[in-house]
């Protein structure tokens, strides 16, 4: 069920991008993500693909693993899909149902807009799947640290991520067992509308919030049993700091993004998507 | 030296109604004296509610008396100076395995601890491998603390202890949530660390055969130190065990039963050789 | 009103990377009435046995009678047979939601659509058959003490008047009286009520005390299967998968290595110190 969800989840395995700093995954994703949304050629899309096949190669995150992940937007991405394919007008009309009708820009646009929407998840959980949750907010507090000196509390925003993350999936099998628990007490949580299914949600959402409560509780008096009193004064155990291989990813990331660039705009068999 | 001290120790808190008036004071602690020596192993038994784990956060400065003085390696706890000092001096594992681990991979959360208390990176290293290696986690660094299983967790939670260098351990019901393969586990692993390290460990529980081994057993009932002394001693005594809602093992109910029922074998027996020699001296 | 598994077999997480064999090829068949215990460290896949008997997890293959009626046929009444077995989880307390212990009780007969007064009827009946005392029914269930919660939430389930009472593990985290009031009260539940009773847990001591029978999983599988004494007799094989019998158990081995001919198939302190005292003065 709800377990399978695979966005958020560290893979672990040693390679390559998983030793790249975090910094740099966050970088590079944030520039990957941008340039699909430059991108509307085929061969600058081609160069995307040819990237992330390698990415995903030197990742050592098995293929399967990345595709289950995308389960979780299958109903976005029909209804992505859908929508472009009969509302987007355009060049010959090919099939026509009733009112509804599929035109050539339509049927190419969905596409498109299916493999961007693909690539887009792809690409992200790429980063989250080979950075552990704990290096990635080390990695985006490092990066928002200058926000320091505007009074943004960096560290504490950083820390509050990191727990959330190491009880989402705690939380989420406390939610599987209290469900099992109510429905064994004859609960229905199938049956009925929008409203009384509403309700019925109830009695399992109070003995959750109790319980995330009192593990706040128990977790805030950890932390502080370990002497934590927040960022003062705090080392770090993996400091981050930028080695060779980061370096060669950045220029990694930086010659795809002239390629692809430079392949949508120059090649003369370009496509254009819009 | 003393390690922990206590003396006329009390701890009390309002009690409020549902506005949020308070209609009176609740005595959690009662005038409890306390003393631990370095290197020893002290349990402390009662039920739940008889004021045992409230003693157990006053060693960790997590609570401050409201009346009489409790010191911690020398260092009375209602200092706020002292206060990184006492908690760096007196680790605690608490009783929910996956409520006190804060990092999302083992070797993390067990720098955890270093990290707050400003160490250097290097040193994390060495005291994480360190902390893992005397819990005998150090194959599991890199795993998710998700995926281990209660006893795991906390023998995690204790190397995360560790790696503050404490002198003093003090495990607050830190077996009463995991099975008997578990609950072993961490015991041989606290055992161990007694004999390697010489710390001094408190084991507050409310399972009797974990206190065998004490040097010294303190019984708590309503927020008072009720039984003291060492386990034969405290052991010998059943009825007053059962009063207090408390159990003994198996083999000293046997003994007793023996005992009651004419046979002449020793008061306080806590291990299964002693008794089956007893009867066999009889026989 | 028998409960029987035949052949059944469950797989974890089919198809990633933490599949698991949770129960392999299970056959077994509870009567009416029987208390039983089932023991086995925690991923022995008692959990999961437990599940199957009121239809919570549905077997990858073989069948599950209820009544000699197999559940797992088309438009079979799942809710009924909730009301019928009634599950009590590990720590059932985090399950409680009402704003008092009444209400919350009142739960389980509410979804069988029963009338308002029936519910609370049988919500106080729940009540005192767990011996929960009348001065806290109105209260939050969030205040009351670990195991006056604990009770609340059995009742919650005996509320709905089952045949058969399943416990997972109804003493964790409770202290040693704690312990013995809940296990007390249950067995007090079987002989007042004469329903089955199905105990999970990982204590022998506790286990030999109360059972008629015992169920021993090992990794998904049904090892051995009988009354307390037979079980215990393997005590060896139990050890050698990291089970014991009771500690008094030993005590009557040992004392048999060293010469004295005492019987060793007992399970219970009284049992032990009578048989010691027989030889003893014999």
């Amino acid at each position: 069920m709800i377990r399978e969800i695979t966005i958020g989840q560290y893979y672990p395995a040693d390679s390559f991008i998983h030793r790249l700093d975090p910094r740099v995954k966050i970088v590079c994703t944030l520039l990957f993500l941008i340039s699909l949304f430059v991108q509307n050629s085929l061969p600058g899309y081609v160069v995307a693909t040819l990237f992330l096949a390698f990415v995903i190669r030197a990742s050592k995150v098995p293929f399967k693993f990345i595709v289950r992940g995308l389960k979780a937007i299958i109903l976005l991405l029909m209804f992505t899909v859908v929508m472009n394919l009969f509302l987007t007008k355009g060049g010959a009309v090919l099939v026509r149902v009733w009112i509804f009708q599929i035109t050539e820009a339509g049927l190419r646009i969905s596409v498109f807009m299916a493999v961007r929407l693909i690539y887009l998840i792809i690409g992200s959980s790429l980063m989250t799947l080979t950075t552990t949750p704990n290096a990635l907010t080390d990695g985006i507090e490092s990066l928002l640290r200058p926000l320091d000196k505007l009074h943004v509390p960096v560290h504490e925003v950083a820390m509050i991520m990191s727990i959330a993350l190491r009880f989402i999936p705690i939380l989420l099998e406390e939610t599987d067992k209290i469900m099992k628990a109510q429905i064994a007490r004859g609960a229905d949580l199938e049956s009925g509308n929008i409203l009384q299914r509403a309700k019925a949600m109830v009695p399992i959402l109070v003995p959750l919030f109790v319980s995330a409560f009192r593990r706040a509780n128990d977790l805030a008096l950890a932390m502080e049993a370990r002497c934590y009193f927040g960022g003062e004064g705090r080392t770090k155990m993996k400091p981050l700091a930028y080695g060779r291989r980061d370096y060669m990813a950045y220029f990694a990331v930086m010659s795809y993004v002239a390629v692809a660039f430079a392949a949508g705009r120059f090649l003369p068999f370009h496509v254009w998507i819009f | 030296m003393e390690m922990i001290r206590a003396r006329e120790l009390v701890y009390e808190y309002e009690q409020r109604d549902d506005e949020g008036n308070v209609v009176g004071m609740n005595r959690a602690l009662d005038e409890v004296g306390l003393d631990v020596r370095q290197g020893q192993f002290v349990a402390i038994l009662g039920h739940n509610g008889s004021g045992k784990s409230t003693l157990a956060k006053h060693m960790n400065a997590i609570l401050v008396p409201s009346g009489g003085t409790m010191w911690v390696n020398g260092r009375d706890t209602r200092d706020s100076g002292e206060l990184v000092n006492v908690r760096r001096s007196a680790g605690m594992v608490f009783q929910n395995p996956d409520n006190q681990i804060i990092g999302t991979v083992v070797e993390e959360d067990v720098g955890f601890g270093p990290e707050n208390l400003g160490v250097p990176t290097g040193e994390i290293w060495r005291r994480v491998e360190d902390g893992l290696r005397a819990v005998g986690m150090i194959e599991y660094r890199a795993h998710s603390p998700n995926k281990l299983s209660g006893g795991q967790k906390q023998r995690v939670a204790i190397a995360g202890v560790l790696a503050m260098e404490p002198e003093c351990i003090v495990l607050d019901e830190p077996t009463a949530m995991l099975d008997p393969v578990g609950r072993k586990e961490v015991l041989r692993t606290v055992q161990e660390l007694r004999k390697r390290k010489n710390v001094t460990v408190i084991l507050i529980t409310h399972y009797m055969e974990e206190a065998i081994d004490a040097d010294a057993i303190y019984v708590m009932e309503g927020g008072r130190v009720v039984m003291q002394g060492t386990p034969r001693e405290i052991f010998g005594r059943v009825d007053e065990l059962k009063r207090y809602r408390l159990d003994v093992p198996q083999v000293t109910m046997l003994a007793e039963e023996l005992r009651r029922r004419g046979l002449d074998v020793p008061c306080g027996i806590l291990r299964r050789e002693e008794l089956v020699e007893a009867i066999c001296r009889l026989s | 009103m028998s409960i029987k598994l035949e052949h059944v077999n469950y797989v974890y997480g089919a198809g990633t990377a933490y599949e698991k064999q949770a129960l392999r090829d299970v056959s077994l068949e509870i009567p009416q009435g029987q208390f039983v215990g089932i023991i086995g460290h925690t991923g022995s896949g008692k959990s999961t046995l437990i599940q199957h008997l009121n239809g919570l997890v549905k077997a990858d293959s073989g069948a599950v009678y209820f009544n000699r009626e197999n559940i797992y046929v088309d438009g079979y009444d799942m809710k009924g047979l909730r009301g019928q077995v009634g599950l009590v989880f590990q720590y059932p307390e985090y399950q409680l939601f009402e704003e008092d212990v009444l209400s919350d009780v009142c739960f389980g007969p509410k979804n069988q659509g029963l009338p308002k007064e029936e519910c609370e009827k049988r919500a106080r009946e729940a009540l005192e058959l767990v011996g929960f005392p009348e001065k806290y029914y109105h209260q939050s269930p969030f205040e009351l003490s670990g195991g006056q919660k604990r009770r609340a939430a059995i009742a919650g389930v005996l509320a709905m008047k089952p045949k058969v009472l399943v416990l997972d593990e109804p003493t964790a985290g409770l202290d040693p009286a704690g312990r013995d009031d809940i296990l007390d009260q249950v067995k007090y539940l079987h002989d007042q009520t004469g329903m089955t009773v199905v105990l999970v847990s990982h204590s022998m001591e506790d286990v030999a005390r109360y059972v008629q029978r015992i169920i021993v999983m090992n990794k998904g599988e049904k090892m051995l299967d009988g009354t307390p004494k037979e079980v215990f007799a393997h005590y060896k094989e139990l050890e050698a998968v990291g089970l014991a019998a009771p500690q008094v158990t030993y005590v009557m081995h040992d004392l048999k290595a060293r010469g004295i001919r005492v019987e060793t198939m007992v399970t219970t302190v009284e049992e032990a110190a009578a048989e010691i005292l027989r030889v003893l003065k014999a």
